[in-house]
């Protein structure tokens, strides 16, 4: 329960200001750069300073396999060759592919349950903890259990889908077709994050007032124009936000991919971060590599920039 | 928050038929949804022919195979060989025997799983605790550019793992920190340090500053005031944001696979690749899995309040 504001500021006003002035050992100042500076230090030694180490290297041809060759200053060689590359242009295109299909699942069944469960029928405790589980286990173990079960002729999956709709299990690969791989990736994520969309959107039903449906209800609306007047728009920003990390997410996935499909067959499921890993630490392009790094981290800082300038514009409306 | 109009039936409270459809819709999502992890349990307690047979045995005999596998390692012997021994001294004995092996010493499961254990709780500890200082501190005092601060601090999230690694593993390389705990440790701290300063931040502006200028007039000086006051309070907040860390650090596999390979690998990587006779060992993987995914589950019931804030940095609050 968060305090009433006002109530606070008003205690704070009546607060004598000479309180501030009475302090013995160490000032609120040297306090304040003293607890600050651990969390500073870390991240400029494990964060920011291979940040600048990247920027530097993505202007050489490095190889970080052979340490001791001739380290060529390339300019902005490496750059281009990134966005003149037609597979990364590939991977970009799987990455927008899985990234769209996994918003839209998710937001559209995580609202629904949400929705549902705010009905708060018996039980709905129970089973909201029981649909969260899957979004806290680990992505790699995620995609190694679900790799056994697409498994063409003896996986769960197949089976289930046979037995629902009659097609041979052993007639389709989830992992070995070109076609369905992408569709596989696509199924286990809106698995795992359906509930972290769910329980965003939860918050979101439950920040809205009855008074404000009991004043639609007193107009007469129908149930049908208050979820469209009212629930909806009030909604939307918990769904943009849900959205927003999702979308983060999914555009650095990697572990759950890289131990369901390792982005085969072919390409058919390699996102930007398995190219990546694929330049990175197969073919010890580090040069190369590191230029890629930054356009991609430059592309989700940009557009979660810009997204967060339309969220708050959604919230301040 | 509610206003006046006390009817003893709202008239926007759900109809009886409306809440039974909706009971049944979700409880029969979240069965659905538990199908595959309960699979993978089931799976753990397979012989591996039960394991990939078809169709998917549901009703099968309970083997201790998968666990016995995943625990230690073994090597095949001639028949005669293993009926010239002295009897089996346990279970895992008698099932390897069964399949013509024998135990030939404990797997690598056990120090991965320790590795995992003390670099997620040795990141927890190094990521709570600065990250409750800097949180307080950017709380209670005017840090000259907080606000660019908090985003800079957030924004280091937004990296991709794998572009991280790449400066990460020429570093500890020259460090000698490849393969190292401690060398994960630091990193997952770092990681971890901006979720714990978003969160506890949160945290600590909902505890009233009265509390510790109350304190300070009593004589504590600005440090014990945070330690006597401030921290007892934040608790609950606390112990939050360590779970969280714990998950993340536990369920980490990016930065693992690619900067740990051997003394150091966690869980994570190591599960995937055990291996059995003529291809993955799948009740040993369940088996493994299953023991791994233990914690998180009592750690999900057990943040169940606070799992909102946990996985959006804070920003959303019940």
């Amino acid at each position: 329960m968060a305090i009433p504001s006002n109530l606070v500021n008003r205690v704070a006003q009546a607060t004598p200001p000479v309180l501030a002035t009475r302090m013995r050992g160490l000032s609120d100042r040297a306090i304040a750069w003293v607890f600050v500076g651990p969390t500073m230090l870390l991240l400029l030694a494990i964060n920011i300073f291979p940040l600048i180490w990247t920027i530097k290297l993505s202007f050489t041809n490095y190889r970080a396999n052979r340490p001791n060759a001739n380290i060529l200053d390339v300019g902005f060689d490496n750059y281009v060759s990134v966005l003149t590359d037609p597979d990364i242009w590939l991977a970009m295109q799987a990455t927008a592919h899985f990234l769209f299909w996994t918003i839209f699942l998710q937001t559209l069944i995580g609202f629904t349950l949400a929705y549902l469960i705010d009905r708060k029928f018996r039980g709905h405790g129970f089973w909201t903890t029981v649909i969260l589980i899957p979004m806290m286990l680990s992505p790699a173990v995620v995609g190694n259990f679900w790799a056994f079960l697409y498994q063409p002729q003896t996986g769960l999956f197949n089976y289930a889908v046979s037995f629902l709709t009659g097609v041979p299990p052993s007639s389709f690969e989830m992992i070995g077709s070109v076609k369905l791989a992408p569709w596989a990736i696509i199924i286990v994520d809106t698995w795992m994050w359906t509930p972290y969309v769910m329980l965003i959107c939860l918050a979101g039903l439950r920040s809205i007032p009855d008074y404000i449906y009991e004043a639609a209800e007193v107009d007469r609306a129908s149930t049908w124009r208050q979820f469209w007047a009212i629930t909806l728009p009030m909604v939307l920003p918990f769904i943009m936000l849900a959205v927003l990390f999702r979308g983060i997410e999914n555009f650095k996935m990697f572990d759950m991919v890289n131990l369901l499909t390792s982005g085969g067959p072919g390409s058919a499921t390699e996102l930007a971060s398995i190219t990546l890993k694929r330049e990175a630490f197969e073919k010890w392009r580090t040069g190369y590599s590191s230029a890629f790094a930054i356009i991609l981290f430059v592309a989700v800082f940009g557009l979660a920039n810009i997204y967060v300038k339309a969220l708050n514009h959604v919230k301040n409306r | 928050m509610r206003l006046g109009i006390s009817t003893a039936h709202s008239v926007v409270e759900p109809s009886a038929a409306s809440r039974l459809v909706a009971g049944t819709l979700v409880a029969l999502y979240a069965l659905i949804t538990i199908v595959p992890l309960a699979w993978i349990v089931l799976t753990g307690l397979k012989t591996p022919p039960d394991s990939i047979s078809y169709p998917p045995k549901i009703l099968f005999t309970p083997s201790a195979e998968g666990y016995c596998n995943l625990f230690t390692t073994r090597s095949r012997q001639t028949p005669e060989y293993i009926a010239a021994l002295p009897p089996a001294v346990d279970t895992c004995d008698q099932v390897a025997r069964n399949a013509n092996m024998v135990v030939a010493g404990p797997s690598n499961f056990v120090p991965r799983f320790v590795n995992s254990l003390i670099i997620a709780f040795g990141s927890t500890l190094l990521s709570v605790g600065f990250g409750v200082m800097a949180a307080y501190a950017f709380s209670r005092f005017k840090v000259p550019l907080k606000d660019d601060l908090l985003f800079f601090i957030l924004s280091t999230r937004m990296m991709p793992p794998i572009a991280v690694a790449i400066p990460i593993y020429l570093m500890y390389r020259e460090l000698g920190l490849s393969d190292t705990r401690l060398g994960m440790i630091l990193l997952y701290s770092a990681v971890n340090v901006s979720l714990a300063v978003w969160l506890l931040k949160g945290f600590i502006d909902e505890i009233p500053r009265e509390y510790e200028e109350a304190a300070m007039v009593d004589g504590y000086t600005r440090l014990q005031a945070f330690r006597k006051v401030v921290l007892p309070q934040a608790t609950t907040g606390i112990v939050a944001t360590a779970i969280f860390c714990l998950i993340f650090a536990w369920n980490e596999y990016a930065f693992a696979v690619l900067l740990t390979s051997g003394t150091a690998q966690t869980a994570p990587p190591f599960i995937p690749i055990i291996i059995g006779e003529g291809g993955q060992d799948w009740p040993a993987v369940a088996a493994g899995t299953t023991l791994f995914l233990i914690p998180i589950l009592v750690f999900t019931i057990l943040l169940r309040k606070h799992l909102l804030r946990g996985i959006t940095f804070g920003a959303v609050r019940k």
